[in-house]
C-alpha cells in the first residue's frame, strides 16, 4: 500500500516589542541573567498583568499581513502547569477565541503555487530558560525571557512533504520581516517551531496519528526530522505496528526523532479565562489603521519588480528576499533610471560586500546618492564598468569618499580620445598578426586577446566600445 | 494624655495636620496599646520595626511646611496579604514563610501618601481561606467580645484590631465575606468595595474575579475616609476601573425621606439565629423607617445558588493563583527533595494547610477537561443570574438590606470539623462579589448573650457613597457603632 503524509505546523514567534507582553520589561536578548525581570515577570504574589499595547497591534499587523479575519473581540486564558521556567504555574495564552482566524500562505514548489491555509494566531507569553548548568546537577532558572510577547501562528494540515513545509517557513518567515512583526531569529530562539506529523493511505480522508515534532531549531531541521518522521511512521506501519500520539523531539547528533521522556502528554492545563484581564476589544477603526501600516506582499512586489522594472523573475526574487533590499533598490530606481543596472549592482558587488563582511544593507557604508554618482559616471562614459566595480567601488568602501573625487586622485577616468585609443590599437595589431590572422578568418575568441591587450596597454582605462570600433575600423 | 485610641481616624488626621497631636505621640500609644493587648488577641502577628521613624517623618513633614495629607498621622493596620516592600508578608500561610516582597502594593503606596502609619500585619484565615480565621498557621484570633469565640474571617485580624481600639483603621479582603462577616462578628464597620473600585495590585490573589480591598473602621465617616483613599483607578491593575472617586467623607444624610430599602424577605425566613433576625427586624428595619425610608420586598431568587457558585469560581481561580508557590521560587522549599516533582509535592503538602489544599483540590477537580462546562463555567452563569436579579431589585429599591452573617460570633473549633458549615456562614456575603456590587457590614445591636450583630446594605455598582449616605443616617439615629467590647 501507498501512504502518503499530512503536516501540520505551529510556528512561536517573538514580537519585536521594546517590552516583555504584561510588564514594562525589556525584550533584550543575551543579557545577564534574571537581569530584564520585575515582580510581575517573576510572579510574585499579588502582581497583575496589563496587556502591551504594542504587541497586540504588532501582532494584528501579522495577523492582517498573512490574510487572517481578525477579531474584535477576543481574551486571554490561563494554561495552568508546573515548570521552574514558568514561575507564576500558568501561562497568559488565548485558547478558545484567539485574535486572528483562517488566512493563507502561497508556496511556490517546482514552479507550481499551492496555497496553504491558517487555522489562527494567538498571542501568549514566553516562558523563561532552564540552564542546566556546570554548577554541579542542579539547573539554573533565568526568566529575563519570561513573559515576552509571542504569537502562535498554526497552520491546517495542509503539507504533504517537507519540501512544502520548509517553503511555509520560508515564506511565513519573508512576510513577518517584511512587516518588522519579529526579527525572526532561530538561532536567538525568537521564531521556533513544531511540526505535527501524520501518514495515511493514500486517498484515505481520516487523518493517521499525529506526533508532534519538538526542538527544530532550523528550518532544516524542520525538513530532515519531518523526512524522518515520515519514513519511521510508515516502516512502524508496515511492520504492524500502531503509531502512539506522542511528542517526540528532534535529536541534531543522531538525525533523528526520540520519544520525549517527560509525561507531557498526559497534562491537563485546566484553560479558563484569565480573571486578571478585560477581554480584548477592537475598534475596526484601529483594525484598519494598523492594515494602512501592512507592507506590500512579498510575492506581489515580486511580481510588480517584474513588470514595472521589466527585471527577470530570478533578480526580483533574489532582491524581494528582504524588504530593505528592494526597498534600497526601489529607492536607488526612482534616482537612476536604470533598473536593470542597478539590480546587477545589488545582486552582485552589494551583496557580496554585505555577506563578506556579515552586515545588513541598512549599514552599507556608502550612501545612495555616492553609488548613483557613480552608476551616472559609467552612464556617460568617464569611467568604464570594469574599473568602477574593481577600483572606485572599493576605493569608496575603504574611504567613504565620493566616486568623482577618487577617480580624479587615482587617474581612472576612463580613455575616449580616439587619437590616443588608436595608438594602443595599432601597437597590439602590430605586435600580433597571428591573432590577426584568426579574427579576419572569423574566429571571434581571439578579438578577446586582442581587446585585453589593449586595455591593459590603456592601464584598463581605455573605453572598450571605442577599441572595438577601433579593431573592426583597422582590420576592415 | 488624650485616649487616641478612642477618638476618630478624622479626629487624629486633623489635630496631626493642625499641629495639635503628634503623629509620634499618636503612633507611641497606640504601638504601647497594641503591646499591652494584642497578646489576649493575636490580632496582629507582625508590627513593622521603624513606626515611629515613620511617625517622625509626618511630624517633620508638617514642621516642614508641606501639607499633610488624609490620613495623617492615623495608625493603620493591613491585612498580612497585602505586599509591603521589605516586610514580611506572608497570607499567613508557611508556604510563604520569610517572603518579604520586592514591592509595595498600590493601597500602601496610598496609605503612605496619605501620610498613615502602617503598624504591622494582622492575622488572617491561610490565603484568606475561611470565614473563622482557625486556619492561620500563626493560630487563631480571639474576638475582643468573648475570647473563646471567633472574630469572623478571613480578615479576622484587621477586624479584631479595629473592635479593640488597636488602631483606628485596618485593611482587609474580602473574596465571599471576609470583610464583612467579620466586620459583623466585631461590631464595626466594613466596606467590600464595587469590583474595580480599590486596585488590586499586590494583593496575594485569592479569587481574581472576586477578591476586593476594602476598609475598616469603628464609624462610617472613618470607614469613608479610608475607602476614599484607597479608591481609584490604578494602570497596575487591568480590573479596576476608571471612574472618578467621590468624597464619601461627604456622603451623609440625617434622614432618609425618599430612600428605599430592599429586603429580600425570603432570605429571611430560616438558617439564621433568631436574635440575628429579630436585630435585623428590630433594630435595622425599625430605625431605617423612622428615619423616613421606604421598606420595600424584594426577591433575589437566584441567590440561594451563591454559595455552590462562589466555592466553584473561587476555588477554580485559587487553584491557580497559588499554583506559583511552588518551592522553587520564593518562599518555603520542603528539605525533603530528590527531584524536580518532590520538590513541587513535598513543598506544597507541607506548605499549605488542610483548608487551601481542600480548595486546590476541588479548583483543580472543578477545572480539568471535561468538567469545566458544568461546573467554571456554569458558576460563571449563574453570577450572571444572579447579578440580573440585583438589577432588577434595584428597578424598586436603592440600596438592599440583610443580615451580614446568619449567626454571631461562634465558638472556636465549633465549625472547623464541618466544612460546609463554616461555608453557609458566608451565605449572605457571597452574592456581592459574585455580582461585583459593594456592599457594608455595621453593627446593628448584640445578641442575648452580649455578642455583636451586624446588617449587611448592599448598593448599586459604584454605590459606595450611598451606602455611606444610609449608614450616616442611621448612625445619626441609633448608638450601635458605639457599642465597644470590655477589653
Amino acid at each position: 500500500m501507498e501512504y502518503e503524509a499530512t503536516i501540520g505546523l505551529e510556528v512561536h514567534c517573538q514580537l519585536a516589542t521594546a517590552t516583555k507582553l504584561f510588564c514594562g520589561c525589556t525584550t533584550l536578548f543575551a543579557q545577564e541573567p534574571n537581569s530584564q525581570t520585575c515582580p510581575v515577570c517573576l510572579g510574585h504574589p499579588g502582581v497583575l498583568p496589563v496587556l502591551n499595547h504594542k504587541a497586540l497591534q504588532l501582532a494584528i499587523k501579522a495577523g492582517l499581513a498573512i490574510g487572517c479575519d481578525i477579531k474584535l473581540f477576543s481574551k486571554f486564558d490561563r494554561k495552568n502547569y508546573f515548570y521552574p521556567d514558568s514561575p507564576k504555574a500558568y501561562q497568559i495564552t488565548q485558547y478558545d477565541q484567539p485574535y486572528a482566524l483562517n488566512g493563507s500562505i502561497v508556496i511556490t514548489n517546482k514552479g507550481k503555487e499551492k496555497t496553504l491555509r491558517l487555522e489562527r494566531i494567538h498571542i501568549e507569553e514566553d516562558a523563561g530558560k532552564l540552564i542546566h548548568s556546570e554548577y554541579g546537577s542542579g539547573s539554573l532558572v533565568d526568566l529575563n525571557r519570561a513573559g515576552t510577547p509571542l504569537i502562535e501562528i498554526v497552520s491546517k494540515p495542509d503539507m504533504v512533504n517537507s519540501d512544502e513545509a520548509y517553503l511555509y517557513l520560508v515564506q511565513l518567515k519573508q512576510i513577518l520581516k517584511y512587516n518588522g512583526v519579529s526579527d525572526c531569529e532561530m538561532q536567538e530562539g525568537s521564531l521556533r517551531c513544531d511540526a505535527n506529523v501524520s501518514v495515511k493511505p493514500v486517498g484515505q480522508t481520516k487523518y493517521g496519528t499525529r506526533v508532534e515534532i519538538k526542538n527544530l531549531n532550523s528550518f532544516r531541521y524542520v525538513q530532515q526530522a519531518i523526512d524522518y518522521e515520515i519514513v519511521r511512521q510508515i516502516a512502524a506501519i508496515k511492520e504492524g505496528k500502531s503509531i502512539v500520539q506522542e511528542t517526540r523531539l528532534w535529536d541534531v547528533n543522531l538525525a533523528r526523532t526520540e520519544p520525549m521522556r517527560s509525561k507531557e502528554g498526559a497534562h491537563d492545563y485546566r484553560y479558563f479565562p484569565e480573571p486578571d484581564l478585560p477581554c480584548v476589544l477592537l475598534e475596526q477603526k484601529e483594525v484598519d489603521e494598523i492594515n494602512s501600516t501592512v507592507a506590500e506582499h512579498p510575492l506581489h512586489r515580486k511580481n510588480r519588480l517584474v513588470t514595472q522594472y521589466e527585471l527577470s523573475e530570478y533578480d526580483a526574487i533574489q532582491l524581494t528576499e528582504e524588504k530593505e533590499i528592494v526597498d534600497y533598490f526601489e529607492n536607488a530606481a526612482l534616482k537612476f533610471n536604470k533598473p536593470k543596472e542597478i539590480a546587477n549592482w545589488i545582486l552582485n558587488d552589494i551583496l557580496s560586500y554585505l555577506n563578506n563582511k556579515n552586515l545588513k544593507i541598512v549599514d552599507f557604508p556608502i550612501s545612495l546618492d555616492d553609488m548613483v554618482e557613480l552608476w551616472s559616471l559609467i552612464e556617460n562614459n568617464t569611467i568604464n564598468k570594469k574599473i568602477a566595480r574593481e577600483k572606485v567601488f572599493q576605493a569608496m568602501l575603504e574611504t567613504k569618499q565620493k566616486p568623482s573625487l577618487i577617480i580624479e586622485k587615482e587617474g581612472l577616468a576612463g580613455k575616449n580620445d580616439i587619437g590616443e585609443i588608436r595608438v594602443w590599437v595599432e601597437e597590439v595589431i602590430a605586435k600580433n598578426p597571428k591573432a590577426v590572422e584568426d579574427i579576419k578568418a572569423g574566429k571571434e575568441k581571439a578579438r578577446g586577446s586582442i581587446v585585453g591587450q589593449v586595455m591593459k596597454a590603456s592601464k584598463g582605462l581605455a573605453n572598450p566600445q571605442i577599441v572595438n570600433e577601433l579593431i573592426d575600423q583597422i582590420l576592415k | 494624655m488624650i485616649d487616641f485610641y478612642r477618638v476618630s481616624a478624622s479626629e487624629i488626621a486633623k489635630n496631626v495636620k493642625s499641629g495639635d497631636w503628634s503623629a509620634t505621640d499618636v503612633a507611641k500609644q497606640y504601638l504601647d496599646r497594641i503591646n499591652k493587648i494584642n497578646p489576649s488577641l493575636n490580632a496582629f502577628i507582625n508590627l513593622h520595626d521603624e513606626i515611629m521613624e515613620v511617625a517622625q517623618k509626618v511630624d517633620e513633614k508638617r514642621k516642614a511646611g508641606k501639607p499633610l495629607g488624609k490620613l495623617a498621622g492615623v495608625p493603620v493596620a493591613v491585612k498580612d496579604n497585602m505586599c509591603e516592600k521589605g516586610k514580611l508578608t506572608t497570607s499567613c500561610s508557611k508556604v510563604l514563610k520569610g517572603y518579604k516582597p520586592p514591592y509595595n502594593a498600590t493601597v500602601i503606596d496610598k496609605l503612605l501618601d496619605a501620610d498613615a502609619i502602617p503598624m504591622g500585619k494582622t492575622n488572617m484565615d491561610e490565603f484568606a481561606m475561611g470565614s473563622s480565621n482557625e486556619t492561620s498557621i500563626y493560630g487563631p484570633v480571639n474576638n475582643p467580645y468573648d475570647k473563646d469565640r471567633i472574630p469572623g474571617g478571613s480578615s479576622g485580624g484587621s477586624a479584631a484590631a479595629i473592635a479593640a481600639g488597636l488602631v483606628p483603621l485596618a485593611l482587609g479582603s474580602d473574596t465571599g465575606g471576609s470583610i464583612r462577616q467579620p466586620a459583623s462578628l466585631c461590631g464595626i464597620a466594613g466596606i467590600k468595595p464595587t469590583n474595580g473600585r480599590v486596585s488590586r495590585y499586590g494583593l496575594m490573589a485569592y479569587s481574581s474575579s472576586l477578591d476586593q480591598i476594602g476598609p475598616f473602621a469603628r464609624n462610617i465617616n472613618d470607614t469613608a475616609l479610608m475607602l476614599e483613599v484607597i479608591s481609584g483607578f490604578d494602570l497596575k491593575d487591568s480590573t479596576s476601573i476608571n471612574t472618578p472617586v467621590p468624597e464619601y467623607t461627604a456622603q451623609k444624610a440625617t434622614s432618609l425621606k425618599g430612600t428605599r430599602i430592599g429586603v429580600p424577605r425570603a432570605l429571611l425566613k430560616d438558617g439564621l439565629e433568631i436574635d440575628v433576625k429579630n436585630a435585623i427586624e428590630k433594630n435595622a428595619i425599625e430605625n431605617l423607617k423612622a428615619l423616613g425610608a421606604e421598606i420595600v420586598d424584594i426577591e433575589l431568587p437566584h441567590a440561594k445558588y451563591g454559595i455552590a457558585a462562589y466555592y466553584l469560581v473561587a476555588t477554580a481561580e485559587a487553584s491557580s493563583n497559588l499554583g506559583r508557590y511552588d518551592g522553587i521560587h520564593y518562599g518555603y522549599r520542603s528539605e525533603n527533595i530528590k527531584d524536580l516533582a518532590s520538590v513541587y509535592t513535598n513543598s506544597r503538602s507541607e506548605g499549605f494547610g488542610r483548608e487551601v489544599k481542600r480548595r486546590i483540590i476541588l479548583g483543580t477537580f472543578s477545572l480539568s477537561s471535561g468538567y469545566y462546562d458544568q461546573y467554571y463555567n456554569k458558576a460563571t452563569k449563574v453570577r450572571r443570574l444572579i447579578l440580573n436579579d440585583y438589577l432588577e431589585a434595584f428597578k424598586k429599591a436603592d440600596v438592599i438590606l440583610t443580615p451580614t452573617s446568619p449567626c454571631c460570633a461562634f465558638k472556636k473549633g465549633e465549625k472547623s470539623a464541618d466544612p460546609i458549615q463554616m461555608y453557609l456562614s458566608d451565605i449572605y456575603t457571597v452574592c456581592n462579589n459574585l455580582s461585583g456590587l459593594p456592599g457594608i457590614s455595621v453593627n446593628c445591636g448584640v445578641s442575648s448573650i452580649g455578642l455583636p450583630i451586624g446588617m449587611q446594605l448592599t448598593g448599586k455598582a459604584f454605590g459606595e457613597g450611598e451606602l455611606c449616605k444610609v449608614v450616616s443616617a442611621f448612625e445619626s439615629a441609633t448608638n450601635y457603632h458605639q457599642i465597644t467590647p470590655n477589653i
